[in-house]
């Protein structure tokens, strides 16, 4: 997979946490791939709403990428719950149902994106590093900007 | 069954194995289907209601569907390996779900139902008033089945068509 340049956070210079939801394994592996080779590290994965809920409550992350589609509770639910709780909280969307009805309802609740599968890397990089805005910082090969 | 519901589900399967598998694919052999599905290998399901409801089956042989799982796991996956199945059912999802997206644009509203294995070997005849199209994408990486069977709604799509609701 290709790699990017780190993206950390700007407070401290660590790996920026991701909470990666999503019911399929297949789709939380490919995530998490792409994470690392964008210089980030999973903090925790919940293959349910319910369980990211609790796995934020937990761990905290920066970002939280979220499918909707999903058993028990869906993610644009899960999303508005964690942000009514935790309004900070940056929730992007990862779903291959990215029609415009979805796109509005995850906005309106309290998702900061959206993100159409199948994820393309470059589209993540650039949607996180926008997400982040002045909380992250691109580290170059000096390591400026860490 | 109308093409005009087939082409966005062709157009997401194209693109997504495309983009999956960086590597041409081609649209093979197109059939339209009377019996009982019959399973090839590993079979996916994802049932969609609303507008148009219906289901839509990805399917590969065993030793593609162990090709494909390993491309995108970038390492080699046993046959046993519940990735696998997994791959399967993500690539169905993402076909369905794009294939929806199109079909949104054009005013259909719809529920997408999570993916589900298909295990019995032969599957549920369609009715009278349910065709299934089956198409096989041919990849670098071996032939990739789609089963689609779709209806209008026509309860649904007369209830939008009142004035007023």
């Amino acid at each position: 997979m290709e790699q990017f340049a780190p993206v950390k956070r700007s407070k401290d210079g660590q790996p920026v946490r991701y909470l990666i939801v999503d019911d399929s394994v297949f789709a939380r592996k490919n995530l998490a791939r792409m994470i690392e080779s964008f210089g980030g590290q999973v903090a925790a994965e919940a293959g349910d709403g319910l369980t990211a809920i609790s796995e934020f409550d937990r761990t905290h992350p920066d970002i939280v990428l979220m499918d909707i589609t999903m058993p028990q509770m869906e993610g644009i639910e899960a999303a508005e719950k964690i942000v009514q709780a935790h309004p900070d909280a940056r929730v992007v969307m990862v779903s291959s149902v990215g029609y415009q009805e979805n796109i509005v309802a995850a906005l309106q609740r309290g998702a900061r994106h959206f993100v159409q599968k199948p994820v393309k890397p470059e589209v993540l990089y650039e949607v996180i590093k926008y997400v982040l805005g002045e909380d992250g910082a691109v580290a170059t090969a000096a390591g400026a900007g860490v | 069954m109308k093409m005009e519901l087939i082409q966005p589900f062709i157009n997401a399967a194209d693109a997504v194995l495309s983009q999956g598998l960086q590597g041409s694919t081609r649209v093979g052999n197109l059939s339209m289907e009377e019996d009982a599905y019959r399973r090839k290998g590993v079979a996916g399901m994802v049932a969609l209601s609303g507008d148009i409801e219906g289901r839509i089956i990805l399917d590969l042989e065993p030793q593609t569907a162990v090709r494909v799982a390993s491309h995108y796991a970038g390492t080699e996956l046993p046959e046993s390996d519940a990735l696998i199945k997994e791959t399967i059912f993500e690539l169905a999802n993402q076909v369905v779900g794009n294939a929806v997206c199109s079909l949104n644009d054009q005013g259909f509203h719809f529920r997408v139902h999570p993916p589900v294995l298909l295990a019995s070997e032969e599957g549920d005849k369609t009715s009278e008033d349910v065709e299934a199209l089956m198409i096989c994408f041919e990849t670098s990486l071996g032939n990739v089945f789609m089963n689609v069977a779709l209806r209008h709604n026509a309860q649904r799509m007369s209830d939008h068509a009142v004035p007023g609701r």
